[in-house]
């Protein structure tokens, strides 16, 4: 069932396939002909294009046959093909996304820079941003790593032959249509969920394909248990699916333009997005992650995984308390005391269930800490569970009304963010790319393991300067913004305190800079590697000539 | 795969005996510190239920022994914030400007209300230090448009200058370029006369014919010489203080197409008590009369 024979059939379903993508693309040209604007005439002529492509590609697939550099490992033939595919968007993505975090912040340190255009402003550029680091670069990193973790955990070829490839080709669709929406101005105002019900349709597709595939791997698994990784990714694929249809319910305008109106109002809808977005960062950034990271350091550090139980302990505390967690947002908003009482309290609760993911992590590493001085990849790791447990202690804590009257609004909560987006999310993602890309393109090890460690100082550094400067400047405007005199009057107008921020944002953007080159530096790195040349190199702590350590992870 | 139960060599734990794709899992009991820890957070939530309005019941929601409201907590906080500084609010709603501004109490209390005020409500036009800016004027200096006694400024705040408000300031400069009123030579000759007057013209034969357009066209409200006259708000020409800038492209094109600022009325926006406090905290800043 693993052998070449599948991967080249030609199935019914295939043809199936062809008939759906070729009535797709006619969709995209109705949509076309019939535009009520211009982003949505847009869209359609992109999916034209993806229906189109994807007919080509399969014709030559079926001609060509499979994966050229494909080797079998153990008796499977995995699909490695659309890892490495998701490994080099996620480089793309990767670069995007940060880039444009480095713009918006220095838009906020000098307007200017919003050059006065539509297209250019902070509104259209922030989610752009957040768009591209959270779903393009991080969905990427998941559904590579999810890929190659279900296929290797469970020994056992990804399941379907064209799914998995229509899982990352619609994913990237996805992508493409959000982020050229936002900057035309297509946006529902939804934090995080703000394509519109088109772009939305697209995804629950893409995603329930992206559910089937996982799933039908692990039925077919060649291993009696399920490995915890799994667990992980399962949770997030599941869980997203849900929120992303609840927060999303909405009543286009008309089939053929942009616009629609949510189907709830007022704090209702507050509610929801705020439970979507809540577990946007618990699903998407936390389960899912914590599925790289289960993988990924057990691998890199050889060692064997520190605590089954707990594994199983903080996945389910975890899983049933996030849900919980989203009133957190709306503290001494119009949501009523009682829902906010228990976003805190499933907050303070959640503390432990998280630091058990970092327990695991971190102890994983007993009996191979040298490893942390000589290998820069693992130190990578070790780092972003690091982070991840010093920013699922300040969640809760930020959680805390008397805390949140304070933090709410300010900066603080944007350094927060940072420190597990940039720590946690970002170093975890590296390290997992580190170790992916000499794999799967079957290099002996990485081009250079000291540029690894180079990326490593130069990103740390930007994080420290992001997370440091934004906590002052957080707690700074906090303060300003309730300071009141001995006669009972505010002390400051509000554009003092966006005056006093400055500073601040010039030593954010310049903490953002240094973590976009550390990224350049990886790909550099990625890419000489994937070309299969070899730096010859002294690497601290190891005599010259030595295996490297990516290769121990064979 | 399944019971291949082994001891770990370096930790001398035993592993549960699976194995996926070379990973094994070590059979570690949860650590104590982190189990407490969790039934700590657990308890603590449990008794923040009980205390504080937790959880939802088919028309209504626990309340919790404190019988804690958040809206009730703002309406004291409020309250309380009120009751302290009703004592110098109820005098100044019964004084007048002029007895506000006599009384050292009650002016220090209205110099620090009236500058929060106008950090929250005017700073966005007039700037921080009121210094103004182009189109905005500069309230520190002792140039005013429709007079600087505390009453005229209080009249302006009230009723603004051309809003939508009945009573508000009002006037019209004709368009003299635009509704071709004057020639552009006319109105060459005239801005260079206007600069002369602040003595920063450097054409006076030209300055010398716009004095007679002027006579004709412009002394009717801002009178001979250009003094300006606060009761049609006409200001005045020949201080050197320009609101629309004093470089000659700026008076011709002042001239030309006219100038016509906008302030809203803030009363019903504004309670009486802290209009006064704003009339007060402008008529101190340098140039109240």
């Amino acid at each position: 069932m693993n052998s070449a024979s599948e991967v080249k059939a030609t199935s019914p379903l295939t043809y199936g396939l062809g008939l759906i993508l070729a009535a797709g693309g006619l969709m995209g040209l109705f949509l076309v002909a019939n535009a009520r604007d211009g982003a949505i005439a847009l869209h359609g002529y992109l999916f034209v294009a993806f229906c189109t492509l994807g007919v080509f590609w399969m014709i030559k697939r079926h001609y060509d046959g499979a994966d050229p550099i494909a080797r079998e490992e153990g008796g499977v033939l995995y699909n490695d093909g659309v890892v490495r595919a998701g490994c080099i968007a996620s480089l793309f993505w990767g670069i995007v996304g940060f880039l444009a975090g480095l713009v918006i912040a220095l838009q906020l340190a000098y307007p200017a820079l919003n050059l006065d255009l539509p297209w250019t402003n902070f509104g259209r550029l922030r989610p752009v941003h957040t768009s591209a680091v959270i779903f393009a670069f991080g969905g990427n990193v998941l559904l590579a790593t999810s890929f190659h973790v279900v296929q290797r955990t469970c020994k056992a070829r990804l399941a379907g032959d064209w799914a998995p490839w229509f899982v990352f080709w619609g994913y990237q669709l996805f992508i493409v249509m959000a982020a050229s929406g936002y900057v035309l101005g297509v946006t529902q105002s939804k934090e995080y969920a703000e394509p519109e019900w088109y772009v939305d349709l697209w995804l629950t597709i893409v995603w329930v394909v992206y559910l089937l595939v996982f799933l039908g791997t692990l039925m077919k698994r060649r291993e009696p248990h399920i490995y915890v990784a799994n667990w992980f990714y399962l949770a997030f694929i599941v869980t997203i699916a849900m929120l992303h249809i609840v927060n999303n319910l909405a009543l286009p305008v008309s089939l053929t333009g942009a616009k629609s109106y949510q189907l709830f109002a007022g704090v209702q809808d507050a509610l929801t997005q705020w439970w979507y977005g809540h577990n946007a960062v618990g699903f998407f950034l936390t389960a899912g992650f914590l599925g790289i990271m289960y993988y990924f350091v057990p691998k890199q550090a050889n060692r064997p995984v520190y605590s089954y139980r707990l594994s199983i302990v903080h996945f389910w505390s975890l899983i049933f308390l996030y849900i919980w967690a989203g009133p957190h947002h709306l503290h001494y908003t119009a949501l009523p005391d009682w829902a906010q009482t228990l976003g805190m309290t499933f907050s303070i609760m959640l503390w432990m269930p998280s630091w058990g993911g970092m327990i695991n992590g971190l102890m994983t590493l007993s009996g191979a800490w040298d490893k942390l001085r000589t290998d820069p990849v693992l130190r990578m790791l070790a780092v972003s569970v690091a982070f991840y447990g010093m920013s699922t202690f300040e969640g809760p804590v930020m959680s805390i009304k008397a805390v949140n009257s304070l933090s709410h609004y300010t900066d603080w909560t944007v350094g927060h963010v940072h420190s597990g987006a940039l720590g946690w999310v970002g170093f975890v993602s590296f390290g997992a790319i580190y170790y992916l890309v000499p794999k799967l393109w079957h290099r002996t090890r990485l081009y250079s393991v000291n540029l690894v460690s180079l990326h490593f100082w130069v990103a740390t550094i930007g994080i420290v300067l992001y997370i440091t400067a934004m906590w002052v400047s957080g707690i700074l405007q906090g303060l300003m913004w309730r300071a009141y005199d001995s006669l009972g009057f505010l002390e400051f107008s509000f554009v003092e305190t966006v005056e006093a921020m400055h500073p601040f944002y010039v030593i954010r953007a310049l903490g953002g800079a240094l973590y976009l080159l550390g990224a350049l530096i990886m790909v550099y790195n990625c890419w000489r590697t994937i070309r299969g040349d070899l730096k010859e190199e002294k690497v601290a702590g190891l005599p010259a000539a030595a295996p490297q350590p990516a290769a121990a992870a064979q | 795969m399944a019971d291949n139960k082994e001891v770990d060599q370096i930790s001398g734990v035993e592993t549960t005996g699976h194995e996926w794709d070379g990973i094994k899992e070590l059979n570690n009991p949860l650590p104590r510190w982190w189990l407490w820890t969790f039934y700590a957070t657990c308890l603590w939530a449990f008794a923040y239920w009980i205390v504080m309005p937790a959880w939802p019941l088919i028309s209504s929601h626990t309340a919790g022994v404190l019988g804690y409201s958040s809206r009730e907590q703002l309406a004291k906080t409020v309250a309380t914030a009120r009751e302290a500084q009703s004592v110098y609010l109820n005098r100044i709603e019964d004084a007048s400007l002029e007895e506000i501004v006599a009384d050292s109490e009650l002016l220090e209390f209205a110099l620090a209300g009236g500058g929060s005020a106008f950090a929250v409500n005017c700073s966005q036009c007039h700037g921080r230090g009121a210094a103004g800016y182009v189109g905005y004027p500069n309230l520190n200096d002792d140039d005013w448009i429709w007079g600087g006694s505390l009453e005229a400024i209080s009249h302006a705040i009230h009723f603004g200058i051309r809003s939508d408000h009945e009573e508000t300031r009002f006037n019209e400069m004709p368009a003299y370029g635009r509704d071709e009123l004057l020639t552009r030579e006319e109105i060459n000759d005239v801005a260079e006369y206007v600069l002369a007057l602040s003595g920063s013209g450097e054409d006076a034969a030209a300055a010398a014919r716009g004095e007679v357009t002027f006579a004709e066209q412009c002394s009717a409200c801002h009178m001979e010489n250009g003094e300006g006259n606060y009761e049609l708000g006409a200001p005045n020409l020949s201080d050197a203080i320009w609101l629309y800038g004093g470089d000659k492209s700026a008076v011709v094109e002042s001239i030309t197409n006219s100038r016509a600022g906008m302030m809203p009325a803030w009363t019903g926006r504004l309670d009486e008590a802290t209009i006064k406090q704003l009339a007060v905290y402008v008529h101190s800043l340098g140039g109240g009369e």
